[in-house]
Parts: structure tokens; C-alpha cells; sequence
């Protein structure tokens, strides 16, 4: 019995001093991280722009950058044209995929989710498939405009399917993620069938643009992919109490009188509108949408103030890092950056599984 | 009249009705009512009806205010409700869960406010030294009391919790009714907490109503509600009520009956 007490008296006196205070410290840790997290990406962001297939010395780039007037027209064209939109568009994507998978991973309650596994990418495959077979041109609109509108709407139509099961959550929340599997095997199957009936040219596309690549990268998509993060990621940030409410328990953010149903379709509407305007215009980049979040998870916690920001900033680093890959593995040839974020993706999202069983 | 008056409320889902015009006494500011009953009474539907959960109708009002006619947002911040499912298994430390609740519900207080407020809840409660640990690494019991702290923060009008110490070994059940008690005094607030163990809410309880099937089959003081009969018809078991040393009736169950 004195044990007892001595046991529960000594564990309610030892901490000193206020626990703002102590917590404080967890923030400034917490911003601290989020501060090398920029950094690195400004360095992976750096060397992607000097690297590339066009042998152009760092000093020359900077020089470039620093004085565009002094350069030789196709030098001037591989860096405005080529190098930047590459680098831009990969720190872009990667924010996005990165933001939309961590607010999935919230409102589902699932790690798993991303716009990769739970088959928005895949319908966003898709969308652009059947524009290339089908040609939409004739009503009157450019292919560069209506190829990505036919990948978002496709997008948007899984993700709201998605929402839709997670509502009814008669599976739970591991049945979204099959679900989202389930999907992903169908889209793929209907997107086989198209590439079959597609001709050898039209094929080629269909393939190409599955693989995911910057090199449709331009500055009117990047304006879009960047207006869109732009205005998504403050209307996340406005919610990150209540995404931090719900990771404690759905019946719990409830009786706080969060309409959690109303938080999860404004949520996947969002993530998915992040996610489908990404892919529809460099095609399927998976992974990144599932390990951002996770580095960030295990980096920040889930405090949503620290893990929103984390998780979009993990993605950049992450796609950077794999683009600058894409051009170094084969020297002189750019490899779509979809390929080495699967290679990279899997190993990486593994060990993360493994690590996580011990840290959280 | 300041406290809680329910009366006339039905509430249930969409194909079945729990709860059938039931009407509780009126439970004045600065008491508990105890409700008892049986698995599947409708306990945590009568409270989460209270909260302004699920389909409900009837006539709530808190403090002379109906609140059905209430925000869902303006509710929250009169109510506390506790559900019984506890808190998850995330990340969170503590500390940034019950920080998390106070913000979501009251975005309008000022960063000194909310740090106070987390401060004494955590001290009230006596779990300081859990502040700042991971959720993922908390007993059942310990998030149950986090799970408090995230209502308790808010210093709601109306507490309502649903077996709060259902996890909760003896030392702690202790103290969390204590705790629960202190704050209603304290901010003479409403506090309708659902229980099963019939002995501790006989003792912390200022009133007791005992559901059965929906329906309210007894309620006021301990000494008038807790008799054989009543546990017979309740929980279907015999029982002596007895008192103790001190004169507080006390429940053995002797057996299951029919």
C-alpha cells in the first residue's frame, strides 16, 4: 500500500516548472526540424537546377540566373525552358502530393492512404488515356487544356467515391484502403483495355504519360499547380485544430462539435483537387504522397500545425531528391521521375513501416 | 431554475427508438446525477441525445436556455460530453490533444487562457507527468483520463460522461469523481455521469436515476433508489443493500435471476 502511494505521489511531483513552458520547447524543436526541412530543399532544389543531360557548370547556371541577357540563346533555353520548370514543377508536386496524402492519412485514419493508393492517381491515368484515344478535341478545346481537366475530373470522381465509402464506414477504416486498392485494379484493367485498342502511337503516350515526368513541365501549368497549393494550403492550415481533434478519436472531435463528416468531404475534396491538378499534368508519381507524410509523422508528430507544413515540405525534398536522380542514374538521359520514386518509394516506405512499430 | 431539466426527449437511430419520453429530475448546478442500468439501457444514448448527438426530441434546457435551439458550435462550448470510446493511439503527446480540444471549440482564447486552462485540468486530474508523453505510449487508463482533460478543459456548464472510469483502476476512479465533483462545485456546473459500478456512484452521486429498456425505472436520492427490488427489475439479479460502517447503503449481488 505505502508503495503504492509513494509510487503515484512521486510520479505526480517530478516534472518542475509549467508545462507551457516544457511544451515550448517541443515547438521550438518542432520549428527547428521544419527549418532544416526547408533547407535541404533548397539544396536538393539547387542541385536539380544544376544538374542535367546539357553539361553546364554550376558557376555558369548562377552566372545565368544571376545575368540571362549574357547568355547564349540555347543555354538561356535549357535553363528558363528546361532546368527551372523541372526543378520548380518537382518542388510544386511534391508540396502537393505530399500535403494531400497527410490530410488523407488524417480524415481516413489511415496511414495508408494517399492519392497513390487509394487510386487517384490511377483515375487521373485514366482521364488522360481516354482524351489520348478518344481525341476530346473536337469540342473545341486544346489537348493541353482538356487532358488535365479529363485526368481531374477523374481524380475527383474517386476521391469522392472514396469519401463516400468512408462514410459509410461499414468496413471501417481499413476498407477504404482496400477499396482504394480495389480501385486501383479496376482503373488499371479499363486503362489496359484502352491501350489495347489504342494505336501504336497513342499507346506510346498512354505509357509515357504513366510513367510521370516533368518534361511536360511549362510555366502555365506550373502557375496552376502553384495557385492551386497557394490557395489549398491556408484553408488547411485554417483547420489544423480540428484535424488534430479528430487524430484523437472520431467520437471525441464529435462531441467537441466538429461535424466530422462535413471536415472529412471538405478534406478529400481538397487533397483530391491538390492531388488530381499534380498529376494531370506530369502524369502517375507514387509514393511520394505516402512517405512524405510519413517522414513528417515521425519528424513532427501529428500536431497539424507542425505535420501539414512538414508533410508538404517532405514531398518537395523527396520529389527533388528524386529528379535529380532521374537525370544522374544514366548519365545523359532523363529518366521519368514516376520510375525512381517507385524504386525509391517501396524500399523506403517499408522501412518506414518497420521503424514506425518502434517509435510510435 | 439554474441546472439541467430534461424532459419528455426521445432519441434513438433512424430504425430503432432507445429512449421513449423519458424525463429525468432536475439536476441543480453544482450536483452529479448517476445514471444506472443494465448493457444497452440507453445510457449513452439518453447522454449523447443531452450533447446534441444523433436524432433526438424532447425539451433540454441548461441554466433556463433551451439548447436545442442552440449552434452546434455554441452547444459545444456549453457542453462537455465524454464519450465511452476512448481517446486513439496517435503521436500526440498528451499535452497537444488536450490543446487541440480547447482550440477547436474555443478559437476565440487567448494563448495565456488555454495555457492555464490546460495547466490546472492537467493538475486537477493529477496526470502532470503524462503532459508530454505520446499518446501511443499510454495505458488504456491514462488516455481515459486524457480524454477527460480534453472535456474538462473547456470548463463546460454541462458535464456529461459516459463511464468515465470504465479503464480505470480503484485509486483512479477515485480521483477522477473527485476531480469531477471539485469542478462542478467550482464552476457550479451540471454533471450527468453514466456508471456502472453501483457502489461508487451510491457514494459520489447527489442523485441517482436507474434506467431499464429505455425507460427511467427509478430515480432521486440513493437511499430511495437502490433497493432489491429496483436491481432485480434493472439487472436482473438478487441482491442484499446493506449499510456500511458509516451509514451509506451499500450493493452485494447475490445471484442471477430467472
Amino acid at each position: 500500500m505505502e508503495n503504492h502511494s509513494a509510487r503515484y505521489s512521486q510520479a505526480a511531483v517530478r516534472p518542475a516548472g509549467p508545462l507551457a513552458r516544457r511544451y515550448a520547447v517541443f515547438v521550438r524543436v518542432r520549428l527547428a526540424i521544419l527549418g532544416l526541412l526547408a533547407l535541404f530543399l533548397v539544396v536538393a532544389f539547387t542541385l536539380d537546377v544544376f544538374t542535367g543531360p546539357a553539361a553546364l557548370s554550376p558557376i555558369s547556371v548562377i552566372n545565368g540566373l544571376l545575368h540571362p541577357e549574357n547568355l547564349p540563346g540555347p543555354v538561356r533555353y535549357i535553363l528558363f525552358n528546361v532546368r527551372l520548370p523541372y526543378a520548380i514543377m518537382a518542388v510544386l508536386v511534391g508540396a502537393s502530393l505530399g500535403l494531400a496524402g497527410a490530410e488523407m492519412q488524417t480524415v481516413l485514419n489511415n496511414s495508408l492512404a494517399s492519392p497513390f493508393t487509394l487510386g487517384v492517381s490511377a483515375a487521373a491515368t485514366l482521364g488522360a488515356s481516354l482524351v489520348l484515344v478518344f481525341g476530346l478535341a473536337s469540342i473545341g478545346l486544346p489537348q493541353e487544356v482538356i487532358m488535365p481537366a479529363s485526368a481531374f475530373a477523374l481524380a475527383a470522381m474517386a476521391a469522392m467515391l472514396i469519401h463516400f465509402l468512408a462514410q459509410t464506414r461499414t468496413n471501417g477504416a481499413d476498407g477504404v484502403v482496400l477499396f482504394g486498392i480495389a480501385l486501383v485494379f479496376a482503373i488499371n484493367s479499363v486503362v489496359a483495355l484502352l491501350q489495347f485498342v489504342a494505336d501504336a502511337d497513342t499507346l506510346q503516350q498512354i505509357v509515357f504519360w504513366g510513367m510521370g515526368s516533368f518534361s511536360r513541365s511549362t510555366w502555365p501549368k506550373i502557375a496552376i499547380v502553384a495557385a492551386v497549393l497557394v490557395i489549398a494550403f491556408p484553408i488547411s492550415l485554417r483547420n489544423v485544430w480540428k484535424l488534430t481533434a479528430l487524430r484523437a478519436g472520431d467520437a471525441q472531435a464529435e462531441s467537441l462539435g466538429i461535424d466530422t463528416n462535413r471536415l472529412r468531404r471538405n478534406v478529400m475534396l481538397r487533397a483530391s483537387l491538390l492531388a488530381a491538378v499534380a498529376v494531370s499534368f506530369v502524369g502517375t508519381i507514387g509514393f511520394v504522397g505516402l512517405v512524405g507524410p510519413h517522414i513528417a509523422r515521425l519528424l513532427l508528430g501529428e500536431d497539424h500545425r507542425f505535420f501539414l507544413p512538414g508533410a508538404a515540405l517532405a514531398g518537395a525534398l523527396i520529389l527533388s531528391l528524386a529528379s535529380v536522380a532521374s537525370k544522374t542514374i544514366i548519365p545523359g538521359l532523363i529518366i521519368p521521375v514516376g520510375i525512381v520514386t517507385s524504386i525509391v518509394g517501396v524500399p523506403l516506405f517499408l522501412s518506414l513501416l518497420m521503424t514506425r512499430d518502434r517509435r510510435i | 431554475m439554474s441546472g439541467l431539466i430534461v424532459r419528455h426527449l426521445s432519441a434513438g437511430y433512424s430504425k430503432r427508438q432507445v429512449i421513449r419520453d423519458l424525463s429525468l429530475p432536475a439536476v441543480p448546478a453544482g450536483t452529479l446525477l448517476g445514471l444506472l442500468g443494465p448493457n444497452a439501457s440507453g445510457k449513452s444514448t439518453l447522454l449523447r441525445a443531452i450533447a446534441g448527438q444523433g436524432r433526438s426530441s424532447g425539451q433540454i434546457e441548461l441554466n433556463d436556455e433551451d439548447l436545442n435551439l442552440l449552434s452546434h458550435a455554441k452547444r459545444a462550448t456549453l457542453v462537455g460530453y465524454l464519450p465511452q470510446s476512448l481517446p486513439g493511439t496517435t503521436s500526440l503527446v498528451a499535452y497537444e490533444a488536450v490543446m487541440a480540444a480547447c482550440r477547436a471549440v474555443q478559437p476565440n482564447f487567448r494563448e495565456a487562457t488555454v495555457e492555464d486552462a490546460i495547466e490546472s485540468t492537467f493538475d486537477d486530474l493529477g496526470i502532470r507527468h503524462l503532459a508530454l508523453e505520446r499518446m501511443s505510449h499510454l495505458s488504456g487508463g491514462q488516455r481515459q483520463m486524457v480524454g477527460l482533460a480534453q472535456v474538462l478543459v473547456r470548463r463546460p456548464q454541462l458535464l456529461l460522461l459516459d463511464e468515465p472510469t470504465s479503464a480505470l483502476d480503484l485509486r483512479w476512479q477515485l480521483s477522477v469523481i473527485s476531480a469531477v465533483r471539485r469542478m462542478l462545485e467550482k464552476s457550479r456546473a451540471v454533471g450527468v455521469i453514466a456508471i456502472h459500478d453501483i457502489n461508487l456512484a451510491i457514494r459520489t452521486c447527489d442523485q441517482l436515476a436507474v434506467l431499464d429498456r429505455g425507460e427511467i425505472i427509478a430515480s432521486g436520492l440513493a437511499a430511495n433508489v437502490i433497493t432489491p427490488e429496483v436491481i432485480a427489475r434493472a439487472y436482473g439479479v438478487s441482491s442484499r443493500v446493506e449499510t456500511c460502517s458509516r451509514g451509506i447503503p451499500f450493493v452485494l449481488a447475490d445471484g442471477t435471476l430467472g
